[in-house]
């Protein structure tokens, strides 16, 4: 999936992840795409919390390479 | 979508207990959340400007996870608290578990109140300039304002 920006959370634990995926949100435009990579296995149900309470739009969250990705779009 | 609004005592001083309000006041500042944390007692001390003082200790903590067993008699000595905090904070660096300065800022870079009990402030005699900036002061009805319109309210 294309991604405008990348926000690599790997090695970060609750709440680092989704303070700073909210952090990286901030200076980007909207329908624009964020990939974030991380290494907390609780980030799996804290990005979909985390965007369902924004309305930022979890559009992929997957698996890689043993590291959990997500694909977010910008409200 | 009304905006959420979550208000918290942090009471206590310990590292443990230091980190619940700060974790859930940043979390829900990036959910776009109104935040305010009261910090009154034992929890002034986490409004400090350094906070290296914030430790640990090991006696009446039964269910502190140690390397060791430990007879209570032993966590007694001195110097076992001051171990238990460099080990708890070296295993929190090690699992990526941000610093308290850390989480702080990121709660005040997102917004997040802080307001300090100025009763307790005068119970302990901390100056002002014990703290760090951006801090208001005020009493139980200046936390009742705010927590009275809150979708989460707790005490920690």
């Amino acid at each position: 999936m294309n991604f405008d920006k990348e926000f690599d959370a790997s090695g970060l634990a609750c709440p680092l992840p989704i303070v700073k995926t909210k952090k990286s949100l901030a200076d980007m435009a909207s329908g624009q795409v964020l990939r974030v990579v991380a290494t907390d296995p609780g980030s799996v149900c804290d990005m979909a919390a985390f965007a369902e309470q924004t309305g930022n739009a979890l559009l992929e969250s997957g698996s890689e390479g043993g590291k959990y990705v997500f694909f977010l779009r910008k409200a | 979508m009304a905006t959420k609004k979550m208000a918290i005592i942090a009471t206590k001083g310990a590292l443990d207990m230091a980190y619940p309000p700060l974790i859930l006041a940043s979390t829900a500042a990036a959910l776009g959340w109104d935040v305010q944390i009261f910090f009154t007692f034992y929890g002034l001390q986490l409004l400090r400007k350094d906070l290296s003082g914030i430790a640990i200790s090991p006696l009446a903590n039964p269910a502190m996870p140690m390397p060791v067993p430990m007879p209570v008699i032993v966590s007694v000595l001195p110097g076992m608290q001051a171990m238990a905090t460099s080990m708890m904070k070296a295993k929190m660096k090690k699992k990526g578990v941000a610093s308290l300065t850390e989480l702080r800022d990121l709660c005040q870079e997102a917004d997040v109140k802080f307001i300090a009990c100025q009763m307790t402030v005068d119970l302990f005699d901390f100056e002002k300039s014990d703290f760090i900036d951006g801090i208001e002061y005020g009493g139980a009805a200046t936390f009742m304002k705010f927590a009275g319109e809150t979708d989460v309210c707790l005490f920690i």
